[in-house]
């Protein structure tokens, strides 16, 4: 390749730096300013002028520094090691940078994001002679106890083995030699790719497998999809992080890509120093040993933040390719559009709403399409799913917000929150009168085989008491409840016990924080069972006030405190709900 | 030696173009000098090719295009740090306003500091109490937080602030905070209140402040809060210091800001404050933290009074995104004479709960304060539903919520200026309240607690009585 010529600075202005004399150079191409050696990269051409947003702080740079491209697009590292790290938005790793140079982030630190030196055990799944194409495994890494990395050829290559290693090996060092059409390709562990660039795969398939998060609003009335999308918007203060950070918790995914994009120091912290601790319900590993964090949090240059969301999501494609279930959150995809406007405004493009540059909408969309349920490249059939859940932080709570409405054009999920629910502490805040998923009838089919025949029904009969309270309320308000017929203040109390026995959770409990699909299952039923017996309490002239008062409604509340292991127990709640009301019946 | 240029092109605003320069960085400091022989400092916004846009930090008033001089200093804007910063008082620009003599630098800090790395931090979770039973209690501020207090026009801010400087102390050590006071456009008066109230409690000794008052230059507003947070960082992660950073008034900081963007002509955002304003809003506000391996912390509590009390106005709605909460002060409970006036159900700590409990707090505190929250939420509907149908409709048990919405009110979140309630004496006011109702009622609490809590609350409350 021959070396391209150096360009001289000209203009800077906050992030965004112009240069002259960069003929050669291609968009989106990653070049390096100044001798302090900035990251920057391309994103405007105009004859050899290059404006270049620049990943660092730019202050102290001047018209006449040079600047030196490197004729590559903006990458990603992906091999072994990519797991438990924590990158800033353009993947350098923080903790070595503290090593590096201390507490606060200086400029110009340039640090592999994979390391070099260490060694990992690679397995070999393949033999010599074997012919291999793009997205084969060729061997496994076991990176943490809970995950076995796959080695994968990279996509676009074919060819037939003519050795393959086994051992100890840098992610650089060569362990297969292939013999393509080309010529003779050594294949190390790690792979380079750009990150703008979406990762192959074979095809996209229907998202039929609903991704557990163990939130109950959520996988009982509003699921995602394996493979699926869906979004958070609300108000400061109503919970967008606890429910990222739940799902990032909980969900069954093998791998969890948790992106921190302009938002606190202080949550990635708490990321960092919480996930080592939580066990994975599943594997009762640590949670740390399946997640990959990138933060680049408010007060990092903001050109690195607007390239965050497609690092992470880019390390979750190579994740995916491996055949694994992988889940990405995004707090918060706001962020990242301001990221953009403020780019767009320095190059004095023209805006669109709100001052958002005009390609806002497309550059969402594209990115939530990177998601999907997916046969992956190779020869034998594996599938991969990406799951992206975006939060959305909308001025003033406001949903007209042009980041909300392009969202909202391509996600199937809805999580709305309210700040309303979060005054009145009803956690997560998520309201179940406006939120929606259009998965709901592709899970049906999954949830009937795998939970219960029933179980979408009773979600449906759920739906309709709390759409009825919701009637219900408007009249109580108006005239008082002592004009309701005993089968609506029936009908209040029920919605009531869903609102707060089932909905209502509390992240920071230990049993509560998590609910299997199956106790959901239960706890539902138990609280629908209540209205049965209620109603059938009603017909034989049961008063209302003794169904509102009876005892057992104390041991539905804590129903949802029941260990896992314990599910027996709803039984005899029960049939202690047949007791008592046949109690009532008898006296009536 | 650095060149002089004369050679301004035009003055717009607080901003020069200066031609034919040679060399200038980025955010350089600028001196000017005026033809009166006053000089002034800069900073460079902007540089392109020959011609660099300055901001002039005491404004344009007097510069002229053909004497002025212009000088780039090679650096940005720098503090010169010590600790015999403690006990003085500064101008915006960190220059010493009390007449006392310049410091003597231990060292040199640029004011903008550098991004602190996420994986450096360590998570605040040790209890600050402040002696105020609405905070304490319910929205409970912990080391390293950043907790605004959002507030309007003619309410007690400035006073709630000064209780806090005052009162604050890391519980069991009885550690006191050193206080970094920025301020600024606020009036004369309010800085009085506040270097008085300093000085009367002998607070002053450990506190800085830096003092831009409202008629002075607008652009200086801009350095203000990144000089004391640089101060700031020296006293707690240079000297181990836990530093509290008060803020007055933010709002009047993000109009500065507003002031340069419109003359730099650049594309509005909302209510014409630039695109930016989160971004920049964050790099002062995330300087707030605790570091792993240091002793210091650095408490923010910046104070912005919401125009109209709106809530969604840009300044509050950008300062939520960034804080770990809000303390929210309410014009009705302020007429109710109810001091601190603090708005309870839309206030909010976000790291309370990894700072109170057994060994920080008590055991009983995260129960109790939920309790006392849905309590307190139900009573206030009942209220309303009252306001609507009369008190006569509700139902016996919401007469109770009703009740003691009312008494929450009165004898939980309002206190004395000067009286500081140890978080025990909260903690118990809390179960003394809750006697009101049955205690099947008490549904956030675990049973465990309420062995051990409720009894004690219901004899309280018949002494009381």
């Amino acid at each position: 390749m021959e070396k391209l010529k150096e360009g001289r600075i000209v203009k800077v202005s906050g992030p965004l730096v112009v240069a002259e004399g960069m003929a050669g150079a291609k968009m989106y191409d990653v070049v390096r300013v100044s001798e302090m050696n900035l990251i920057g990269e391309i994103i405007r051409l105009e004859r050899d002028m290059a404006s270049i947003q620049v990943y660092e702080e730019t202050g102290g740079i001047g018209p006449g520094e040079p600047v030196y491209p490197t004729g590559a697009p903006l990458s990603v590292e992906l091999g072994p090691g990519l797991i438990e790290s924590i990158y800033d938005g353009i993947q350098r790793p923080l903790n070595l940078i503290r090593d590096a140079v201390g507490d606060n982030i200086s400029r110009g630190v340039s640090l592999p994001a994979l390391s070099r030196e260490k060694r990992w055990k690679f397995t070999p799944l393949r033999k010599v002679g074997e012919l291999v194409k793009g997205g084969d495994h060729l061997g496994e890494v076991e990176e943490t106890s809970i995950l076995l990395h796959k080695i994968l050829l990279p996509p676009g290559m074919e060819g037939r083995i003519i050795e393959i290693k086994e051992g100890e090996f840098t992610v650089t060092d060569p362990i297969v030699r292939v013999e393509t059409k080309e010529g003779i390709v050594e294949v190390p562990m790690m792979q380079i790719w750009p990150v703008r660039k979406l990762r192959p795969y074979r095809e996209k398939l229907s998202p039929l497998i609903p991704l557990s998060t163990g939130q109950r609003v959520i996988d009982t009335f509003f699921p995602i999809s394996k493979g699926g999308t869906a979004c958070v918007p609300g108000p400061f203060g109503s919970g967008k992080t606890v429910v990222q950070h739940q799902l990032a918790k909980w969900s069954d995914a093998d791998v969890i890509v948790y992106i921190g994009c302009g938002e606190r120091g202080n949550e990635m912290t708490d990321v960092l120093m919480e996930f080592p601790q939580l066990k994975d319900p599943r594997s009762d590993e640590p949670l740390s040993k399946r997640t990959v964090l990138i933060a680049n949090t408010s007060n990092m240059p903001v050109a690195a933040r607007e390239a965050s969301v497609y690092t992470g999501i880019t390390i979750a494609e190579y994740f995916r390719d491996m055949g694994y279930s992988v889940a990405v959150m995004a707090d918060s995809t706001s962020r990242w559009a301001e990221a953009m406007r403020e780019i767009s405004g320095r190059l004095e493009e023209m805006p669109g709403e709100e001052g958002y540059p005009a390609y806002l909408g497309a550059r969402i969309a594209a990115f939530y399409e990177r998601a999907g349920r997916v046969t992956c490249l190779g020869s034998d059939t594996k599938e991969g799913a990406l799951s992206v859940i975006g939060a959305v932080s909308p001025p003033g709570g406001d949903l007209s917000d042009p980041v909300v409405q392009a969202t909202l054009r391509v996600v199937k999920v809805f999580w709305s929150l309210e700040d309303r629910l979060a005054y009145r502490r009803h956690f997560p805040a998520i309201s179940w009168l406006n939120s929606y998923s259009l998965y709901v009838e592709n899970l049906e089919e999954y949830l009937k085989k795998e939970v219960a025949e029933d179980f979408p029904d009773l979600r449906g009969e759920a739906m309709r008491l709390l759409e009825g309270e919701a009637e219900l309320e408007e009249i109580v308000r108006l005239v008082g409840i002592d004009s309701l017929s005993t089968s609506d203040r029936l009908i209040l109390e029920v919605a009531r016990s869903i609102r707060e026995d089932f909905l209502h959770q509390n992240a920071f409990h230990d049993e509560d924080t998590y609910t299997s699909l199956k106790k959901q299952y239960r706890i539902l039923k138990l609280i629908l069972h209540f209205y049965e017996r209620g109603k059938d309490g009603l017909k034989r002239g049961v008063p209302i006030q003794k169904i509102e008062e009876i005892s057992v409604k104390g041991q539905i509340a804590r129903a949802k405190y029941i260990p896992e292991d314990e599910l027996e127990k709803f039984a005899e709640i029960e049939g202690e709900i047949d007791k008592e009301m046949g109690n009532l019946m008898a006296k009536g | 030696m650095q060149k002089e240029y004369r050679t301004i092109a035009s003055i717009v605003g607080p901003l020069l173009f200066v031609e034919g320069v040679e060399g200038v960085k980025y955010g350089e400091l600028v001196g000017v000098e005026l033809p009166s022989g006053e000089k002034r400092r800069g900073q460079v916004l902007e540089v392109e090719r020959d011609k660099a846009l300055v901001q002039v930090f005491e404004g344009t008033t007097g510069i002229d295009i053909p004497e002025t001089k212009i000088r780039f200093l090679a650096k940005g804007l720098e503090l010169p740090l010590s600790m015999d910063l403690l006990g003085r008082v500064f101008s915006g620009l960190g220059e010493p306003k009390d007449g006392g003599p310049r410091i003597l630098p231990e060292r040199w800090a640029d004011i903008n500091g550098a991004p602190i790395n996420p994986y450096a931090r360590n998570y605040p979770n040790e209890f600050i109490q402040t002696g105020i039973s609405a905070i304490d209690g319910l929205n409970t501020l912990v080391r390293g937080q950043k907790l605004p207090i959002f507030s309007g026009s003619g309410l007690p801010h400035n006073r709630l602030a000064a209780q806090i400087g005052r009162q604050a102390e890391v519980l069991g050590t009885g550690e006191t905070f050193a206080v970094v006071f920025a301020a600024m456009g606020i009036t004369f008066e309010e800085a009085q209140f506040f270097i008085e109230d300093f000085r009367r409690t002998g607070a002053i000794e450990r506190a800085v402040l830096f003092i831009n008052l409202a008629h002075e230059p607008t652009i200086e507003r801009i350095a203000t809060p990144r000089v004391a947070f640089t101060a700031a960082e020296y006293l707690a992660f240079a000297k181990g210091m836990h530093v509290l950073v008060i803020a007055t008034d933010m709002t009047n900081y993000c109009e500065a800001l507003r002031e340069v963007a419109a003359a730099r002509r650049e594309i509005p955002g909302r209510r014409g404050y630039p695109g930016y304003l989160y971004t920049d809003l964050a790099s002062i506000y995330e300087r707030a933290g605790r570091l792993k391996g240091k002793k210091g912390s650095i408490t923010f509590i910046p104070i912005l009074t919401m125009p109209e009390d709106d809530k969604t106005h840009p300044i509050p709605d950008l300062t939520g995104y960034i804080t770990e909460g809000q303390i929210i002060l309410s014009r009705v409970l302020h007429r109710k004479k109810i001091y601190p006036p603090v708005d309870v159900l839309p206030s909010l700590s976000r790291l309370k709960d990894k700072g109170i409990g057994e060994g920080k707090t008590r055991d009983d505190h995260a129960d109790l304060f939920n309790q006392l929250f849905a309590a307190y939420a139900r009573g206030k509907e009942a209220q309303e539903l009252a306001v609507i149908l009369g008190e006569g409709a509700l139902s016996e048990m919401d007469r109770i919520y009703f009740r003691f919405a009312e008494v929450f009110e009165r004898r939980y979140v309002s206190q004395e200026e000067f009286e500081n309630r140890s978080i025990e004496k909260t903690l118990d006011l809390g179960w003394e309240l809750l006697a009101l109702f049955p205690r099947s009622e008490l549904k956030r609490v675990r049973e465990v607690i309420l062995d051990k809590y409720f009894e004690n609350g219901v004899r309280k409350s018949k002494e009381t009585a």
